[in-house]
């Protein structure tokens, strides 16, 4: 049981860091474009924030799976 | 014009809470299943040794219960007691849930006898099916919020029939709202009849809103952490979704086009999945984004206990205004999620819409 919470625990933790990278590219290639042409900055923060919710929502499974162990 | 909004907006809020009612009561029984192997270790655990641990706790606190609790333990709890409503063997049977007695006693209800167990869930003495249709804490929370959006957008929707300059009050806080979900999310997304859409879009956004908003006041429960009622809310946006959906958009699930005929075999199943796998991720965001919330709240609060039974009382002190500070800092960013999430799933739910209404290029 405890190996299993274990496990579950570090399954939370590299969904975690995958969604990190995720956004974290995301959110600074958003900030480049916004800083090339500021002109487009509401187009560029709603397309950025799809793709953060989609990326975290693949994360969020992960941790559905690991909640569900532990 | 206004008052056909308003009675659109009762409509849908009141299959929204149709729908979910049953399927609370199933989840309720699921959940409490796969609970029951992992919480029975940690319970023998607190007997055993000293340590407290916080996962029943939390996972009391974020569960769907029968009594609207707000502190206090075992007999000096205070709570106020839910109705329960149980339709068992073609009888209806309704009483309060104060008549267990907290799971002490049994309620007899003809030749039917009901028991609690510690876990929230009813059973019936002989074995009798039970379909449990009991106002909860989250189906009480959400007739809360129902009627608190009844009140702002009547109260609001009378003012702005008036028309006497610019709005102030409860609508000079809706209408900014109002137009940010019409102006940037809805009309960008659906380029063809968006008017049709925009009193569902609409009520999507302040239902989550407003139970996102109550589900962070202490006491409170977690609606739109259930997901009961998230799945209700997708499986409504598939329908939609699917319903006006046009020529083009099903054309491009059975007769994708530029796909060479050797690869239909792989892509139809790909893009039929597709129709499913979008409000399953609708469904799976708000749930966790929210549930996930609520459990980092709750364990930074544990941190202080966890403290005080490992390390002793002057440690638990001291690491108390760290966990205070904390807390007051993951409320406020849950405060940006309330939003957010709300903002997410009525884009997505817009954008997935637009896909399925936009005409073929």
């Amino acid at each position: 049981m405890g190996t299993i919470t274990g496990i579950a625990a570090i399954g939370a933790g590299l969904a975690a860091v995958g969604a990190g990278i995720g956004i974290g590219r995301i959110g600074g290639s958003a900030l480049e474009s916004m800083a090339r042409q500021p002109e487009m900055m509401g187009d560029i923060r709603t397309n950025m924030i799809i793709a953060a919710a989609l990326v975290e929502g693949v994360a969020l499974f992960g941790v559905v799976v690991a909640l569900l162990q532990g | 014009m206004g008052y056909k909004l308003l009675l659109k907006f009762v409509l849908l809020l009141s299959v929204i809470f149709i729908f979910s009612t049953p399927s609370f009561a199933e989840h309720h029984e699921d959940s409490h299943h796969s609970e029951e192997e992992h919480s029975t270790e940690p319970a023998e655990n607190k007997n055993t040794s000293e340590l407290y641990n916080p996962v029943p706790d939390i996972m009391h606190h974020i569960a769907d219960a029968h009594e609207w609790h707000f502190w206090g333990e075992g007999e000096d709890a205070v709570s106020i007691p839910l109705p329960v409503i149980l339709y068992a063997d073609g009888n209806l049977d309704i009483f309060m849930s104060s008549a267990f007695h907290h799971g002490h006693s049994s309620v007899l209800k003809g030749s039917r006898e009901y028991t609690i167990d510690h876990h929230g869930h009813i059973h019936e003495k002989n074995g009798a099916q039970i379909f449990a249709l009991s106002i909860t804490k989250n189906a009480a929370s959400m007739m809360l919020a129902f009627i608190l959006l009844i009140l702002l957008f009547s109260v609001s929707g009378r003012k702005a029939k008036q028309n006497n300059g610019a709005p102030k009050g409860v609508l000079g806080f809706l209408e900014p709202l109002i137009l940010f979900v019409r102006d940037d999310i809805v009309k960008p997304n659906i380029t063809h009849g968006h008017q049709k859409f925009l009193p569902y879009l609409l009520t999507l956004f302040f239902f989550i809103l407003m139970n996102n908003l109550l589900g962070l006041l202490p006491g409170s429960a977690n609606v739109t952490g259930n997901i009961a009622v998230t799945l209700v809310l997708s499986v409504i946006t598939l329908i939609v979704t699917n319903l006006f959906g046009n020529k083009s958009y099903w054309s491009h699930i059975f007769n994708p086009p530029g796909v060479p005929l050797a690869l239909m075999p792989i892509m139809i199943p790909i893009e039929i999945v597709g129709i499913f796998t979008k409000p399953f991720a609708l469904m799976i965001r708000l749930f966790a984004n929210i549930t996930a919330g609520h459990i980092i709240i709750l364990s930074l609060i544990s941190l202080i206990f966890m403290a005080q039974s490992g390390l002793g009382d002057v440690f638990a002190w001291s690491i108390s205004p760290v966990a205070v500070a904390f807390v007051l800092f993951m409320d406020l960013i849950e405060v940006l999620v309330a939003f957010l999430q709300a903002y997410i799933f009525t884009l997505l739910t817009a954008l997935f819409i637009g896909l399925a209404t936009e005409e073929a290029h």
